[in-house]
């Protein structure tokens, strides 16, 4: 089962035979041009969506929140409030959806799995020596394990970006491999870091690269450095996974994380995945966003929208 | 229908306040022409009448041509450059204060999308003005000798496409090289051209520096054949232009001529084919096509076509077209229906000649001038198609197999305005640019502005530029 979905990138399952071959394919990908991709990420970013629109995106973008907490301060009772906040986002609507899951590190899963019984919600672990993935295989592969045996139904793992700039795809190829078939069945989301990978044309080879190694979702970046989800970056992943559904049939999500703090930047990212990969992306399977802070603004944006009116932010949980 | 359907945003038309009539603005002030009639200006997305403007006569085009002798030799010709540039400087500023006035009065008059008017021509208009402004008290360092002096009056007819901008290009450079001008904005949209009267008023412009006289050909006539026009500077066919060129030959004017265009818009294999598509798409379908640069030949190197194709076709799917005021909306209105008409007989053209014609998918409002986005594939260069500048949103679609034929294919036109390179090599687009006969080459970008650019035509493209230090030559006496 896990061999067969590995090699999933059917008509590109050659592409990984070997160093040369996977270099090859990668740099073979056409170039991005930096200024016109910023473009028509800007351009994007001036859609204007209203009224109906705005209600029917802030839900979405609710439905879509892996509600995070990724602190070294974390505790349970921290994580079981998270928790709570993701069965119910806001106390006084009963209506509102419900967050698509929350993220924790590893040693707090046993804590969210029980708090998160029968929701419905999925439990995300970030994993392999997370943020910087600079840590022996046998280790990351132990981490992953042990988040999927404590409870998390989703991995999300990070790239080693070190083997990465270095050029050495067919080792970063192997571990995406390898942590793939530590999940089991839980989905895959690869983190690619891509503040550190800075160029576009590196993130369109490092996309491909972890879409063939079998990921689920290509993921932006941990959070943990300055630059996190930009719009461009997220414009580019949206076209690899296009792209690649287009050559293998397989569909694969994306989800930007960190720095995505209000409802104005959500929907500009909701804008990009309708007029980009299209609206078989626009679903909690398959487009998520990796935020702590957005929820409120989210949810304070819903109230207005129903009442007509602004209210505080103390109207709102700070969980 | 769509999952994400968005909710109609239109931006508020109470921003601008339309009158009913206008008259012709002579010496600054706006006044009833003596011997012309009136002509009604309308709003393409809908058909509906906006304003009655002014036809002025030729005894109109003359009280203007003398009140603009008078400014410049009294105010204008005398006034110290500094003195010039605070004027300017302050009519870029209220351009800028009131340009959401102006972005929804230039969409409504033009057809053009709110997005486009907002974003880019206002914009520009603003920063066209700012950079003149700047020249006018350094034009003996701008490289034309120690003392430059400016030609007089300068008699100017500009196009319908980019109403203001063109009112920009022309009037700013005008302006800080000392001249005063008589200005003809197109018949079908002067009304920017109007507001840009109330804001010299606003500035406090001397009288006479700027006359606003509207029409439609023969007031245009009128003002270049004028003999107290020192100077005609023409913006719009290559026909007209070549009417204008013979009615002042052996005169003393100087002429300034930019006229259509034909571009290739060329891909190579190694191009970064997604944003390519953008440029592809803004080459062509950037202000309904109305661009006298607009890439409407696409030459793509016959290794990527297909990728090339599908990518534009679904890019294209994702075009909305509709109310021009919307903020949402890519496309606008065709101008005129004379002008809808063209394109419609010229598009009929290219399928009986056996190209094969695609659109999108895309319902279009039942009132007002539109034409759907439209590519030709399997063109050749003998198609009509090919050569003809059509003005609206069809792009012919040619191939090539080396950099060799594709400069020969993008040169083999009578045009010769802009061109388009989109490839990965810096090496490439040097030797691109070295032998594509157009004023401009972009390299992986296309319809790009700036005043600090020249601009300007080969062949019958026209001659003479526009903007930056060259566009200075054109209004002195050098």
């Amino acid at each position: 089962m896990t061999a067969t979905t590995t090699s999933a990138g059917s008509g590109l399952s050659e592409v990984a035979r070997s160093e040369a071959t996977l270099r090859t394919f990668l740099h073979g990908l056409p170039g991005v041009d930096q200024i016109g991709a910023e473009q028509r990420a800007a351009m994007l970013g001036t859609r204007s969506i209203k009224t109906s629109a705005k209600a029917w995106a802030i839900d979405l973008a609710i439905r879509m929140v892996d509600l995070t907490t990724l602190e070294g301060a974390d505790t349970p009772g921290k994580v079981r409030a998270l928790c709570a906040k993701a069965r119910r986002p806001d106390p006084a609507d009963p209506g509102c959806p419900t967050v698509a899951a929350v993220c924790v590190y590893p040693s707090m899963v046993p804590t969210a799995a029980a708090a998160l019984a029968g929701s419905g919600i999925h439990l995300a672990s970030v994993a392999t020596a997370f943020p910087s993935g600079q840590a022996p295989l046998e280790v990351k592969l132990a981490d992953t394990a042990a988040a999927v045996a404590a409870g998390a139904d989703e991995i999300d793992m990070v790239i080693n970006r070190g083997m990465f700039l270095a050029g050495r795809y067919s080792e970063v190829y192997d571990e995406i491999v390898a942590v793939k078939q530590a999940c089991g069945n839980a989905h895959l989301k690869v983190i690619l870091e891509t503040g550190e990978l800075v160029t576009y044309d590196n993130v369109r080879r490092a996309s491909w690269l972890a879409m063939i190694a079998g990921a689920d979702f290509i993921k932006t970046s941990t959070g943990k450095v300055p630059i996190a989800a930009t719009l461009p970056v997220t414009l580019i992943m949206l076209e690899a996974v296009r792209d690649f559904r287009a050559a293998t049939g397989r569909q694969i999500g994306v989800k930007p994380a960190g720095g995505i703090r209000n409802t104005k930047d959500a929907i500009k990212f909701l804008v990009t995945v309708n007029e980009t990969a299209g609206e078989d992306w626009l679903h909690p399977d398959w487009f998520r966003f990796g935020a702590s802070t957005l929820l409120n603004d989210l949810l304070m944006q819903r109230t207005k929208l129903t009442t007509g009116v602004y209210s505080g932010p103390d109207y709102f949980t700070v969980d | 229908m769509a999952l994400f359907e968005y909710a109609p945003a239109p931006e508020s038309r109470s921003v601008v306040d339309i009158k009913p009539s206008y008259g012709l603005f002579i010496n600054g002030e706006f006044v009833d022409p003596t011997d012309g009639g009136a002509l009604k200006s309308i709003n393409p997305a809908s058909e509906e009448v906006l304003a009655e403007v002014a036809e002025a006569g030729a005894g109109d085009v003359d009280r203007a041509v003398r009140a603009a002798r008078a400014a410049y030799e009294k105010v204008w010709g005398p006034m110290p450059g500094r003195d010039r540039a605070k004027y300017l400087f302050r009519i870029a500023r209220l351009i800028q204060e009131r340009g959401r006035e102006l972005a929804v009065l230039e969409s409504l008059d033009n057809g053009k999308p709110i997005r486009e008017s907002r974003d880019v021509d206002i914009p520009l208009v603003a920063a066209y003005f700012f950079y003149y402004a700047g020249w006018a008290d350094k034009l003996p360092y701008a490289g034309f000798g120690s003392d430059p002096r400016p030609l007089g009056v300068a008699g100017q007819v500009i196009p319908w496409n980019f109403p203001l901008l063109m009112l920009a290009w022309k009037i700013a450079p005008a302006l800080a090289a000392g001249n005063t001008v008589v200005l003809k904005p197109a018949e079908t949209t002067p009304l920017t051209a109007l507001l840009f009267a109330e804001i010299c008023q606003q500035a406090e412009l001397p009288a006479g520096v700027v006359n606003i006289v509207t029409g439609a050909g023969d007031t245009g006539r009128a003002v270049v054949t004028h003999p107290g026009v020192d100077k005609v500077a023409f913006t719009g066919s290559t026909e007209v232009g070549r009417g204008i060129a013979k009615a002042i030959a052996g005169t003393r004017k100087k002429l300034t001529l930019e006229l259509g265009g034909k571009a290739a818009n060329i891909v190579f294999d190694d191009a970064p084919i997604d944003q390519a598509v953008e440029g592809i798409v803004n080459g062509i379908f950037f202000n309904q096509g109305h661009v006298c640069c607009a890439g409407s030949r696409l030459l793509v190197q016959e290794s990527v076509y297909d990728a090339v194709l599908e990518s534009l076709k679904r890019r294209m799917a994702r075009l909305r077209v509709g109310d021009p005021l919307d903020k949402n909306i890519d496309i606008g209105a065709i101008n005129s229906a004379a002008q809808l008409e063209r394109i419609r007989t010229l598009s009929e053209i290219g399928a009986q000649e056996g190209a094969e014609r695609w659109s999108p998918p895309c319902e279009l409002p039942d009132r007002g001038f539109w034409f759907a986005p439209t590519i030709f594939t399997g063109v050749s260069q003998a198609h009509r198609i090919a050569r003809e500048e059509i003005f609206g949103p069809v792009l012919s679609v040619l191939t090539f197999r080396t950099p060799a034929e594709a400069v020969e294919k993008a040169n083999n036109t009578p045009y010769g305005l802009s061109a388009g390179v989109w490839t990965d090599k810096g090496s490439r687009i040097l030797w691109m640019a070295d032998r594509l006969r157009a004023g401009v080459v972009w390299a992986n970008t296309f319809n790009k502005f700036d005043p600090t650019s020249p601009f300007g035509g080969y062949k019958e493209s026209g001659y003479g530029r526009e903007g930056g230090r060259h566009g200075l030559e054109a209004y002195l006496d050098v």
